[in-house]
């Protein structure tokens, strides 16, 4: 790869020149003698596995072996982290987390703040889901046509997207405070103050918002890309046909965007099954527990209770686990349909 | 015509209504989005008395006072109507009841006045509070927090490129039994989110003896499933016959990891990058579960701590919001077009 190579070679161009990439190559290069020895001994077969072994080991230690534990805490009792000084206490966990006089009604429940929390989730995820999508279809379908400084357009929607959460809840709840900005402007207009995280149908609304808010420009971006990959000649051809664009909407756009829609809205689906960070520095679950999500019933069970119940958690986490797994199930059939589509 | 606002198509050179509907929503849009944080950073300059007003000011102002002769504290100005319906600067001295004391800065010997507080009105200047930033600074841990965040990213990030790329370049070039495991093993691991192994985790890190520390932080997420698929995905587009002429030329499996493919994966490196700055950077739950002692919070759980704890203190959590969130506005304003293009091809953040 030296420099005098012509220039129209196809081959990628290393980006090995600069400080930085002499920097790399010096640091790896650390390694050159004690690799190149270990290929001498084992020999050119055992390359690949040594070259995985780092990552292996760090799926194992970190993943693999904690979802072990996982299960042995979800049969065992006590307040003992190791697992070795547990009893075993069989389905126990799960029973208490079914123990439900009615399951529409949080209050009978055992656990009641998991069923809160599930329930909470369920609405929180059901109305994101909706505003999410529906949002950053709108956006995207805008942001697709030929505006001016669209870039920059591009950029403020993505924006919130690298903000971390909290400073995302901050930014909010400074907004939404009793004096805050909002109170002012609905004083303004001739209103009363509102108090909008001590409600608990506006708390839930506004984590719902601020999620949407924070978000958005991500799942913006996927449906831009999705309606850009759509050929313009389809829709000249449409425009020839003189076809009304309401019809080029629901019988072009809308089916060529599909797959991309509904892999957003699994996306959407499996973000919200796991939302914790914002809403808990917003509204720290509150009033009472309108807006506890499932996640922070499990971070409080196993951490902030003044007993580490470690085991009724970990039933918790399995069965958010099992949620998860069937979503992401069901989008990797989608995006192989997707893809077996494509072919097609 | 009603849908076209939804259709891509338009005359070229004309203005219709769905190109104003379109713009009024860019232009709410621009607002919505900006608004807040522009709201957070004149807020975060503003003194305490300031953010306690109501309706609050737009930008951070600050009474006006004047250090008058014969008086030890400086005084507040106020515009004052007087009497005969002209209009005089004066300085207040004390407040009564609905009575102000004050006196005129110019003749300081004269005797005070009783003003009806209804008649003066307060004469202020756009001030900003730097003491909110530099406080917080010497107060609290900030300065500290702020060295652990960035310790945690960068050291993360380094260990996430070096050994994602690793095991990207093995699953790429080499043909070997197991590999289909592996790549089902990264599969797997893609769908466990740290959400629902929190608890055993952490018996994991305390078990290394890792509790309290910043490595507890970069550790558990150092492998990251998502980085190894996207650096794959690059490293499969490579031309063998690369590798197969340094094999020729005896170079050794590591020589050729390191000085062909990798400067070669420079592009996907740097994505993954810049993901993994955006993880860490930002991430929330694991950091709040795993450090219990504020000498290795990082930034977003010192935060989140203060905001419980100087909820009367909005000053300074304002401004240290703002510092937060500096840095990452400084990263999008350079390297937008990369995230955005990095996202939009992956389908990942």
């Amino acid at each position: 790869m030296s420099s005098t190579q012509a220039p129209t070679q196809a081959a990628p161009k290393p980006a090995r020149e600069g400080l930085g990439g002499r920097v790399v190559a010096a640091a790896l290069g650390l390694f050159d003698a004690p690799m190149a020895w270990l290929q001498r001994a084992l020999g050119l077969g055992a390359m690949p596995y040594a070259f995985l072994a780092p990552n292996v080991l760090f799926f194992g230690v970190f993943v693999f072996l904690p979802i072990a534990i996982n299960l042995v805490y979800a049969v065992t009792g006590g307040v003992n982290i190791y697992p070795s000084q547990r009893p075993f206490v069989g389905a126990d966990h799960f029973r208490a987390l079914g123990d439900c006089a009615s399951f529409l009604d949080p209050a009978t429940c055992r656990e009641d703040h998991f069923w809160r929390g599930v329930r909470n989730t369920l609405v929180f995820t059901f109305f994101q889901m909706i505003a999410m999508v529906g949002s950053a279809l709108v956006t995207a379908l805008v942001l697709n046509r030929r505006i001016v400084a669209r870039g920059f357009f591009r950029a403020v929607f993505f924006f919130p997207v690298l903000l971390s959460p909290v400073v995302v809840a901050l930014i909010w709840k400074w907004i939404l405070q009793r004096d805050g900005l909002l109170n002012a402007a609905l004083v303004a207009a001739g209103g009363e103050k509102i108090l909008f995280l001590v409600e608990p149908t506006w708390a839930m609304a506004w984590a719902i918002f601020v999620s949407v808010w924070a978000h958005m420009g991500f799942y913006t971006l996927i449906l831009l890309a999705g309606l850009q990959a759509i050929p313009a000649d389809i829709y000249e051809a449409a425009e020839m046909d003189g076809t009304p664009p309401t019809r080029v909407f629901w019988r072009l756009t809308l089916p060529l965007l599909w797959p991309n829609l509904v892999v957003v809205l699994v996306l959407v689906l499996i973000r919200g099954v796991q939302t914790f960070d914002e809403v808990f520095v917003l509204t720290g679950g509150g009033p009472g527990t309108a807006t506890l999500m499932v996640v922070q019933y499990i971070y409080e069970t196993a951490f902030a209770n003044p007993v580490q119940n470690f085991g009724l958690a970990g039933a918790a986490s399995i069965l958010l686990g099992a949620l998860l797994f069937a979503l992401t199930m069901l989008q990797l059939a989608l995006a192989r349909g997707k893809s077996k589509e494509a072919r097609a | 015509m009603k849908a076209s606002l939804l259709t891509r198509r338009r005359a070229p050179g004309r203005l219709d209504w769905t190109d104003i509907v379109s713009y009024a929503y860019l232009a709410l849009g621009v607002v919505m989005m900006f608004g807040p944080v522009l709201w957070l950073a004149l807020s975060s300059f503003k003194t305490p008395a300031a953010l306690i007003e109501f309706p609050p000011s737009f930008l951070p102002a600050a009474q006006r006072v004047v250090t008058v002769e014969g008086y030890a504290q400086p005084l507040e100005l106020y515009r004052v109507r007087q009497p005969d319906g002209s209009v005089k600067e004066m300085a207040q001295i004390r407040r009564v009841g609905l009575q102000a004391q004050m006196v005129d800065p110019a003749a300081p010997a004269a005797a005070p006045v009783r003003v009806p507080i209804e008649a003066r009105e307060p004469l202020r200047e756009i001030a900003f509070a730097w003491s909110n930033y530099t406080e917080p600074l010497k107060a609290f841990s900030f300065g500290r927090f702020f060295a652990n965040s960035l310790f945690v990213t960068v050291v993360a990030t380094l260990i996430t490129l070096l050994i994602n790329s690793m095991a990207a370049y093995a699953l790429s070039i080499y043909e070997f039994r197991g590999k289909t495991a592996a790549l089902t093993m990264v599969i797997g691991t893609l769908m466990i989110p740290i959400t629902i192994i929190l608890a055993p985790v952490y018996l994991v890190v305390s078990a290394i003896g890792l509790n309290n520390s910043l490595w507890a932080v970069i550790l558990p997420g150092a492998a990251t499933p998502t980085g190894v698929f996207l650096l794959r995905q690059y490293m499969l587009t490579l031309p063998r016959d690369l590798i197969e002429a340094a094999r020729m030329d005896h170079a050794s499996e590591w020589r050729i990891y390191a000085r062909i493919v990798m400067p070669l994966a420079a592009p996907a490196l740097a994505v993954l990058a810049i993901f993994s700055i955006m993880w860490r950077w930002n991430e929330f739950l694991w950091p709040l579960a795993v450090l219990t002692r504020s000498e290795v919070y990082t930034l977003q759980i010192g935060l989140n701590a203060f905001q419980g704890e100087l909820q009367t203190q909005w000053h300074y959590l304002l401004a240290m919001t703002v510092m937060t969130l500096l840095p990452v506005a400084l990263v999008f304003v350079f390297l937008q077009r990369f995230i955005t293009t990095g996202i939009a091809n992956t389908g990942m953040k």
